[in-house]
């Protein structure tokens, strides 16, 4: 159900905000959102809405994880 | 970082899978992962990633299409207001092709209905505001990511005077049938991927209770192919050391608490309801019915329609395959009557259902 | 369930497109010659081997980025021609109006397909127009058909495939039914796409070329090229594996895609081909097409691995292994 893709934020206009994907703009609402959103911002936009502000930092942290090279010490 | 191509990076994907053969290397019995939600379905199919997994890792759908669970019943009341004139049904494109209990939305509009696919509830709203001649009514389903866009749309008509407005209700939340499931002795399951987009509005404290009681291992996990195998490679850790914890695998997007406001506009509109999921009956407090202050805008309240009596299809074996007891393939009407063009059961219906994905990739 | 209505699956170019054919079209109307399942017919008239094909055009909008009903008209029967290896030679018009039609809008669409049909240097020899009353028809449909003739020996036919062949195709999918999608009414995406929409008859007479290394062409139109190959597949009756990194895909198309919950193999394209080529001159074929400013962004994207019952299956981009099935009813806009 939850088809959900993170588009970048390149308007805001109130609780409307114009998003990016691959070149494609697509309107989507903000009234969902608990966070504050700037413009360059990325939001995760499930049927119009942003539901979720994408967070930069954990980013970075689990694909720094996810390429850890793996030590023996791994092998329970 | 476009936050799409970091997480579907070959290199890393590989990797990953690696690690968990590493990892699971010699075990004598498989591990079993289910995930609930129909989109890490669908993308572990889309992505091959079962052919990138070892032996003794087993991947099962669980019940996570939320067009996959509405009930026959929801259905024929969608096709009979489709019959009344002067009124539009919008719907989400998945909706169509689900059959009631004698017919679909599908053949309703080759009969002549004003049925309309949209993208989003908020442009169910504008058909309503470019025809105040006529009734629109937006088919509300889905689980705790789409409940709040449904919400959203009630209180943007209701900020907009829209008298012409209707929203059919048929929410279900997610925490429920993962805990029915748990408890059912017959399956066997080592752990949950957790939905993403869910989680990113109910938090991940939501499977606190089921992960303690049942000492099943939950990982919240994103959609990318990285993601998946992340999270899986986090639950055979768990397993492995014999722990049970909830872990967000998906930490740029799901916080622990979820999204405050989007949970208190669900309170605001939605009211707790038992549900009935096709194929597992009803789960007491397991739906989002419309609430008291919003009935104006519940087409089951304000539309009064004759429904035609409730048949169930026969011989079908969603429910055990929503369960995960059985494969598709072990279903007699998969692949025969039931067919993606002609679906008898709700796991057929879906691109994401579990039988639609398995008939379509395999 | 009822099963007496046609439903608008049937006219997807997928699985319910085929049912219809095989159930209720080809057994009533087909006559005594052979079949065939390619996308023109091949006729044998005073010793002179023609192609001979029609199609009718319905598309919402009538006007698109990259292009309106018209030239696709032309340019879709121009292709049909094209890929038997046939050269277009006459071109049929058949025009059904709606009463209220814009004679303006009409205008702008004659004028591209005579535009389409000079550049594809086919002849409009013969027409038709009938209005129908208000509501009886969406504002115009339009029928072509057309007749080219065979000037080689080759025999070019999806059933030509044989285990070795690269599967080479011309350039990105999937750019025309985003364009349109993208226009219709409701939907409020600005994809900067355009429609690929172009008659592909000067690019095969290149293709001709390969002689006996080419074994077949075909046009993947409505249902994709998941759809397209899975034809092929089950007629030449081989396993294809498709390489997904090597998809030529637009960043527009793939974006629409992800918002929608669409698939790019499954979308149409009206300016695109699909060739089977021998392995030993796969790599000419791609020079051909690359000097073809139709097939500058041509790929190999697969090869036909085995002899099967008919599968296509694709490496996908992260390396696990899937199958692809043909479009099943249509292709909707994927919330849920």
């Amino acid at each position: 159900m939850c088809v959900g893709v993170p588009m970048q934020v390149i308007a805001i206009d109130g609780d409307q905000a114009m998003t990016e994907v691959d070149g494609v703009k697509r309107e989507a609402n903000l009234m969902l959102l608990d966070q504050e959103v700037q413009v360059g911002d990325y939001v995760i936009i499930h049927a119009g809405f942003a539901i979720s502000r994408l967070d930069e930092a954990e980013a970075k942290e689990t694909l720094a994880l996810m390429r850890e090279v793996f030590t023996p010490e791994d092998m329970v | 970082m476009n936050f799409l191509d970091q997480f579907r990076d070959r290199e890393v994907v590989q990797g990953l899978a690696r690690r968990i053969a590493a990892l699971t290397r010699g075990r004598s019995k498989p591990l079993v992962f289910m995930e609930v939600c129909g989109t890490h379905t669908m993308a572990i199919y889309q992505f091959g990633l079962r052919s990138l997994l070892p032996a003794e890792v087993r991947l099962i759908s669980g019940p996570g299409c939320p067009v996959c669970v509405t009930p026959n019943g929801y259905l024929d009341r969608a096709v009979a207001l489709s019959r009344l004139p002067g009124l539009i049904i919008a719907t989400f494109g998945d909706m169509l092709r689900v059959p009631g209990s004698s017919s679909s939305l599908m053949l309703e509009r080759a009969r002549g209905a004003d049925i309309r696919v949209v993208y989003s509830p908020l442009d169910a709203v504008r058909i309503a505001a470019d025809n105040p001649g006529k009734r629109v009514v937006f088919l509300g389903v889905g689980f705790e990511t789409t409940a709040p866009t449904i919400a959203g749309s009630i209180l943007t008509a209701k900020a907009r005077g829209l008298g012409n407005y209707f929203v059919l209700a048929s929410h279900k939340t997610m925490p429920q049938p993962m805990a029915i499931l748990s408890a059912d002795p017959e399956l066997s399951v080592d752990g949950y991927i957790c939905p993403a987009h869910v989680s990113a509005i109910i938090g991940a404290n939501a499977y606190r209770p089921l992960c303690e009681q049942y000492r099943v291992p939950c990982v919240v996990t994103g959609f990318e192919p990285a993601d998946v195998m992340q999270g899986v490679e986090m639950l055979v850790r768990q397993a492995v050391s014999g722990e049970s914890k909830v872990e967000i695998q998906y930490s740029r997007v799901v916080r622990w608490e979820g999204n405050a406001k989007a949970q208190s506009i669900i309170a605001e509109v939605f009211t707790p309801i038992d549900a009935h999921w096709r194929g597992i009956g009803v789960l007491p407090g397991s739906g989002l019915g419309i609430a008291e202050a919003y009935r104006a805008f519940d087409a089951q309240c304000a539309i009064p329609v004759a429904v035609e009596e409730l048949k169930e299809h026969t011989g079908c074996l969603c429910g055990e395959i929503l369960k995960g007891k059985i494969s598709p393939f072990d279903c007699p009407l998969f692949g025969k009557s039931c067919t993606p063009e002609s679906p008898v059961g709700a796991c057929m219906v879906s691109s994401e259902g579990t039988c639609a994905a398995a008939y379509k990739y395999s | 369930m009822e099963n007496d209505l046609i439903l608008l699956g049937h006219g997807s170019g997928g699985k319910l497109s085929h049912q219809l054919l095989d159930s209720l079209i080809i057994p009533a109307l087909s006559s005594t010659l052979p079949a065939g399942q390619n996308d023109a017919a091949l006729l044998e008239v005073s010793g002179a081997r023609l192609a001979f094909t029609t199609d009718s055009y319905v598309v919402d909008p009538i006007f698109f980025p990259g292009g309106n009903i018209g030239d696709l008209a032309v340019n879709g029967t121009v292709n049909d021609l094209a890929m038997m290896g046939a050269r277009p030679l006459f071109l049929s018009v058949g025009l059904i109006l709606e009463e209220g039609f814009s004679q303006a809008d009409l205008s702008r669409i004659l004028a591209s397909m005579r535009s389409a049909a000079d550049a594809a240097g086919i002849a409009i020899v013969t027409g038709d127009t009938k209005v129908v009353p208000k509501g009886k028809a969406d504002r115009i449909f339009i029928n072509t058909s057309g007749i080219g003739v065979l000037e080689h020996g080759l025999r070019i036919d999806g059933a030509a495939g044989r285990v070795g062949d690269k599967v080479i195709v011309n350039g990105s999918i999937g750019d025309h039914g985003i364009a349109v999608l993208s226009a219709r009414e409701g939907l409020e995406i600005d994809s900067g796409i355009k429609s690929d929409s172009a008659a592909l008859n000067g690019l095969v007479g290149e293709l001709l070329a390969l002689g006996t290394g080419l074994h077949a062409l075909r046009d993947p139109t409505r249902g994709g090229v998941a759809t397209t190959l899975k034809e092929i597949a089950l007629q030449s009756g081989v396993t294809i594996m498709l390489h997904e990194e090597s998809l030529p895909v637009n960043a527009g198309v793939r974006g629409v895609c992800a918002i929608l919950g669409l698939d790019p193999l499954y979308v149409a394209n009206e300016g695109k081909l699909l060739a089977l080529v021998a392995p030993e001159r796969a790599e000419e074929a791609l020079e051909i097409m690359r000097r073809h400013p139709l097939g500058a962004g041509a790929a190999v994207i697969g090869e036909l691995v085995e002899n099967s019952a008919g599968r296509v299956m694709m490496e996908t981009s992260v390396g696990g292994v899937r199958g692809v099935e043909m479009l099943a009813g249509e292709q909707l806009p994927r919330i849920c």
